[in-house]
Parts: structure tokens; sequence; C-alpha cells
């Protein structure tokens, strides 16, 4: 008995499972006690509330959409908007961020200044005032619907959002899809092609220009064979608004832009401090091979580079999906401003709908931290 | 000896799991000495803080009755501005006592969301205001509107109702403060501003040309607006709802917050000297003091009083009573008997 007290081993499991216990038992409390205390109050709990009709409209869904539809498809329509404009936004803050990046380390000086002035612009100002900026100050300068900017006859701009026009699938639909397809693979199966020869040969192949024929030539033979695969329903002015058409509204483009401008100002560092991580040696050696910059920068830096820049990246990443909450603050209907705003409110199921929006960003992030994870390791330095 | 210790702590923390508040309101206010009262963040004529910082409207007022009824002090409120999002979660927390900001009394509030309304103190209707320049008479014409909307409001169901049971189609923009709607309407991102109508007044005087914008005909709704309680408390319930009444009753029978102390010393009437505690101590059973009522006439007024001073002819809203009038003046506003 005294030898167990005294063993340090059993010491120490003993004080883990005892940690382990009292944080199961104060967790079971709290869950204890808040559904003690709902029932107390006559607050209604449980998610049975999904399946209620919502009853009340919109702004913009991605998906079908009635006011009879329950709450649960609203959540569905604020989470597809959620993962809209943090898509958008990586996407532009990443091409954004990677031009300004390497525009920082040019040769031009006004290049590089106007590249650090963008940086420091940018990243300085608080997310929310960007999107207040976009959303108060710039978009709503657009005029009137019956005074809209038009273009063509087809693209109308007005303070209600940019008007285009929408594809409807016609005869030529299905063929012209799967001639795009078909060009998508062989493209892809020549470029994979063109690379083993090189290796083998030394010979190289012009890659570029022949997916960009593949890409373009087949799908515009099927067009003209088959004929045409959209036919365009026009945005047209009816009473208040323009009706048919698809519709870019105010609240996503500020939102997205002011996510992607701030994010992108990030990203330029990180790209930045990953180049100049490169060994001066290498771009040194690249040059006595006789590579041209642009292929120093593609196939010698970049590369090396990517390992310090990833890591990161993911977090940039992160952090524009969850500043895209700040959406509710402009009546963009995000998770947070839908599901954790109106529909908390119609219900009062607070808990519920805050731990199930809280789930579904956990959820998102770590797809994120997943995916830039395995490109992690796939770009990692291979030690020979 | 150790794990002796922590399994006791436990153990204690395990049976203090009892709710903070059940049926304890009113102890603990009066404790606290302080009424934290939720208000709305900003709405002429119901809560907005005036050019000294004071919250000045009927919702404050009503905040400043109770404590008046509580402490014989209406100065001792703790306003609390909430959004329509935030109002519902900060009283079933209990980061507040009593909420009195605009809320309409419905049945799911009432009966599913843990919360009870005291009583109504501004009947209201939803709805519309336009731009004189869309050149709309009547709410029928909306067909296609943009329209503005506050976030979690009945009003957002109301207007699905309307719209659909006419047959019409409206895109909703919803907006989170009643300050960003009415910009909204006012640069033209939406057609016409719903809400209740006496919010719609107070949001067209916030305008810039506030002459350019006219509130169609319609009320599409009904929006009895009042305080609300915890459910499950009725010991504050009643001293709540009591304080509603009493304004109420006061005004019914002329007491003014200007004539209440000759009313005290002169009237007859038994009802008035029931009301102010000079011949029934009702006060006592709702654990206040015998002068609650006399207190909440002399500090804040009547029902009336209230009503004139911040929405009414003595306000820039320029409201008229309509179904606010006191009962047997052709309105809805009646309290049950003091007896």
């Amino acid at each position: 008995m005294r030898r167990w007290l005294y063993d340090p081993k059993i010491r120490a499991l003993a004080a883990q499972i005892l940690t382990i216990l009292a944080i199961g038992l104060f967790a079971g409390w709290i869950v204890h006690n808040t559904v003690h205390n709902l029932t107390v109050r006559g607050i209604a709990s449980g998610f049975g509330f999904l399946h209620n009709p919502a009853g009340f409209g919109i702004l913009q869904t991605l998906i079908d959409y009635r006011e009879t539809d329950t709450f649960a498809r609203v959540f569905v329509i604020g989470l597809l908007n959620t993962l809209l404009v943090a898509a958008l936004g990586i996407v532009f803050a990443t091409v954004l961020g990677f031009l300004v990046g390497i525009g920082r380390l040019a040769e031009n000086a006004l290049i590089r200044g106007l590249s650090a002035l963008y940086v420091e612009t940018f990243r300085n100002v608080p997310p929310l005032l960007q999107i207040f900026f976009w959303y108060f100050a710039v978009l709503r300068a657009m005029p009137s619907p019956r005074q809209s900017h038009e273009f063509l006859g087809a693209f109308f701009l007005n303070i209600r959002g940019l008007y285009v026009p929408r594809p409807i699938p016609a005869e030529g639909f299905v063929p012209t899809l799967l001639a795009l397809g078909i060009a998508l693979v062989s493209a892809f199966a020549l470029s994979r092609w063109a690379r083993r020869r090189q290796e083998r040969t030394g010979e190289p192949f012009p890659t570029g220009r022949a997916t960009l024929l593949l890409l373009i030539g087949l799908p515009l033979a099927a067009r003209l064979i088959f004929g045409a695969p959209f036919t365009w329903e026009l945005p047209q002015l009816q009473g208040f608004n323009f009706r048919g058409g698809w519709v870019l509204l105010p609240e996503l483009v500020a939102l997205t832009l002011a996510l992607s401008l701030y994010t992108a100002a990030f990203i330029a560092e990180t790209v930045r401090s990953g180049i100049q991580s490169v060994p001066r040696g290498q771009i040194e050696a690249a040059i006595a091979l006789g590579l041209t910059p642009r292929q120093r920068l593609r196939l010698i830096v970049l590369p090396q580079a990517m390992r310090v820049i990833i890591p990161p990246l993911t977090s940039q990443y992160l952090n524009l999906t969850k500043n895209s909450s700040l959406g509710a603050a402009i009546g963009y209907p995000d998770l947070v401003g839908l599901f954790a705003g109106t529909v908390l409110n119609q219900t009062g199921q607070a808990i519920e709908t805050i731990a199930m929006t809280m789930a579904v960003y956990l959820l998102i992030s770590l797809s994120i931290s997943l995916v830039m994870n395995w490109y992690n390791r796939r770009m990692a330095l291979v030690e020979r | 000896m150790k794990k002796k210790t922590i399994v006791a702590a436990l153990a204690a923390a395990c049976a203090l799991s009892t709710p903070a508040w059940a049926g304890q309101t009113l102890d603990t206010v009066l404790k606290r000495g302080v009424l934290h009262c939720g208000v709305s963040d900003g709405l002429p004529g119901f809560s907005y803080t005036d050019a000294s910082g004071n919250y000045v409207g009927i919702d404050a007022d009503f905040c400043r009755a109770v404590a008046a009824a509580l402490f014989g002090d209406a100065k001792k409120v703790k306003f609390t501005p909430l959004t329509a999002k935030e109002r519902f979660t900060a009283l079933q927390s209990g980061e507040i006592d009593v909420l009195s900001r605009n809320s309409t009394w419905t049945i799911s509030r009432d009966v599913g969301m843990g919360m009870s309304f005291a009583g109504v103190t501004y009947y209201d209707g939803q709805g519309f205001l336009v731009n004189k320049k869309l050149g709309v008479k009547s709410a029928r014409e909306l067909d296609g509107a943009t329209v503005c909307i506050l976030a979690g409001t009945s009003t957002e169901m109301n207007l699905s109702d309307y719209f659909r049971s006419n047959g019409m189609k409206y895109t909703p923009v919803t907006y989170e403060k009643s300050d960003e709607s009415a910009k909204a309407l006012e640069s033209g991102r939406c057609d016409v501003l719903t809400s209740d109508q006496s919010q719609l007044y107070a949001q067209r005087m916030k305008l810039a040309h506030p002459d350019d914008y006219v509130v169609l005909p319609e009320v599409i709704s009904k929006e009895p607006l009042g305080p609300v309680v915890r459910q499950g408390d009725p010991e504050w319930f009643n001293v709540v709802r009591w304080t509603l009444f009493a304004l109420v009753a006061a005004e019914d029978y002329g007491i003014t917050s200007a004539n209440v102390d000759q009313m005290a010393k002169t009237s007859t009437n038994p009802e008035v000297r029931r009301l102010l505690g000079l011949d029934a101590d009702f006060g006592k059973d709702m654990k206040l003091k015998k002068d609650w009522a006399y207190q909440i006439v002399k500090q804040v007024g009547n029902y009336g009083e209230m009503f004139e001073r911040n929405v009414g002819k003595g306000s820039p809203l320029k409201i008229e009573r309509g179904l606010n009038a006191q009962w047997n003046k052709g309105g809805l506003q009646y309290s049950p008997p003091f007896r």
C-alpha cells in the first residue's frame, strides 16, 4: 500500500484519472444545470423546431426556398451563403495576395512601392470598417434602378446590385458540356505525358498552348455542330425592380471585396517572407543555369517558398472564413445573420442554434485545415 | 486526503445546481438596489438617449415607474440598450430583470420561450413607409418591391404573411439596427421600410427629408407592445404588471404628477385613496412600500402624461392616442380595479 502511494508512475496515473474525472463531472454538471434551468423556466429545448415552417423571406438563396419551408432549410441556405462568400474570398485573396507579395520584391520601384502601400493600408484597417466602407460609402452611391448604368442592353448596375443575363440550358448544352469534359481529361493526360517525356529526353513541349487549344476548340466544335448551349434570359425593369437574370447583390460584393482585400494584404506578407526564405544561392544557381526570371520564379523559388507559405496561408483562409460572419452587420444572410440571428429570435432556442452555428464553423475550419495539411505534406521537401 | 477534498468539492458543486432565480427576482433586485432594464438601442419616443445622455421615451419611463415602485426612486435604473436580436436572450439569461423594448406580445413568445408579457404599454400595428416619388398610394401596389426589415422581429413574419396572402412578391433586406434600415430606405437600397407604425413615424423624423416620405394607410397586423419578464416568477411578474396598471388607473382617476400631493391630502374618492396607499396596503403583499403607486405617479406621472410627453402632443412625433386612449375614451387602455 505504502509502496503504491510513493510510486511515481501510479501517482501520475492517478492524477490524470482524477483530472479527467473532474472535467467529466464538471461538464455533466453544466449540462444538467442547463437542462434543469430550461425546464424550470419553461423554455422549449431540443431540435424539434427545425421541422417547423420558417415563415420569413430571405434575400439571397442559392437553393429554392419559400416562406413555408422549414428552419432546417433556412440553416442550409445560411450555410451555403457563408460557404459562397468564403470560397469567393479565398480565391480572390489568394490571387491578389500572391501578385502583391511578389510585387513587393519586384525590381521596378513603382510596383514595389504600390505593393507596400497596399499592404500597409489594408492590413491596418479593421475588417468591419472596410466592409462598411464598401457597403455604405461605395456601393450606396450607385443610381436607383430606373437610372441604372447599362452595358450592351444586357448588364445593369444599380444600388440593388449588378443584374446579368441568366443562361438557360438549350439543345447544345449536353454535347458542349461533354466536349468540355473530354477536353479537360485529355489536357490533363497531355501534360502528364509531356512532363514524363521532358524528364526522359529533356525535350520541352508547348503544353500551355496545346491545352488552350483543346479547351477552346473542342467545346467550340460541339457548339457549331449541335447548336447553342444556352439561351439567355435578360433582366428587365418591371415595376420597382429588375426581374429575370441573375443578380449580384451589393451585400455580397461589399463583403467579398472587403474580406479579399483585407486577407490579401496578409497573404502578400506571407508570400514575401516565403520567397525571401529561399537561399540566395538557389537563385544565383538558377541564373548560372541560364533560366529566365519567370522560370526562376516558377521552377526554383516558388516551389521552395511554398513550404514556408502554406502553414500561415491556412491560418489566413481560416480567418477569412470566420470573418465572413461580419456580413450580418450589412444584412448579408450568412449563417450567423440568418440562423444565429433571425431563427434564434423567432424560436428563442439560443443554445441549440448557437451550438449548431459553432459546430458548423468548427467543421468548416477543420476541413480547410485538413485540405491544407494534405497539400502541405505534398509540397514538403523530400529529402533524398 | 487530497482525493477526499476534490470529491467533496464536486459533490458540493452538484448540490448547488439549483436555478439561480426561480421566484427570486424581486428579492435579488431589492437587495441590489438597482433595476436592470433592457431598452431599445435608439427609437425616438420609446427609448433613445437625449443630448445629455439620458434615456427618454415610453419604454424608458416604464423602467423608471418600476424603479419608483420598488425603491421609491425612479432614478435607480440601469438601462441596457439591446438590438431586436439580443433582447430575449438577455432576458432569459438574467442580464436584465425586465425587458421594456417595444416587443410584440405573441403566443409563441408567451408560451414557448420562457417569458411572460406583463401587459400592453402601447397598442401598435405594422405599416409601410415609402418615398412619395414612387407614387404608391396603397400597400396593395407593392408587388415586386424591395422591403427593408429589422432582423428577428415579428414584422418579418407579418410581412411574409401579408405578401403571400395577397399573391404578391417581395425581396427582403434584413438589418440588425433601425438606423441601418432607415439609411437603406433613404439611399434607395429598398423601396419600402416596414415596421410598427409608431416606429415608422419615429424613423421618418431621423431622415434628412422627412416630408418626402409617407406612411401608407394599411395596418397589416396587431402589435401590442409591452414589458416582458421571465416566466415562472409570479412575485416579480405581479410587481411589473401592477406598475403598468397603476399608471393606467392613475390617469383614469385623474391623478397626475402635478396634483398627486393635493389628491393624497384632500381626495375622498375611495379608489384614489386605495391606489395611493392611504386606505389599503397592497404594497405589503408585493413586498413593496405602502406608497409605491404614489411614488410612480409623483416621479413618472400617469400613463397619459407618459404618452403625451414621449410620443403624443408634447413630442415631435405627434401620434394620436387612438387605441391607446382610456377605455372610456374609445381606446383599449384599461386597468382592473384597485380593490
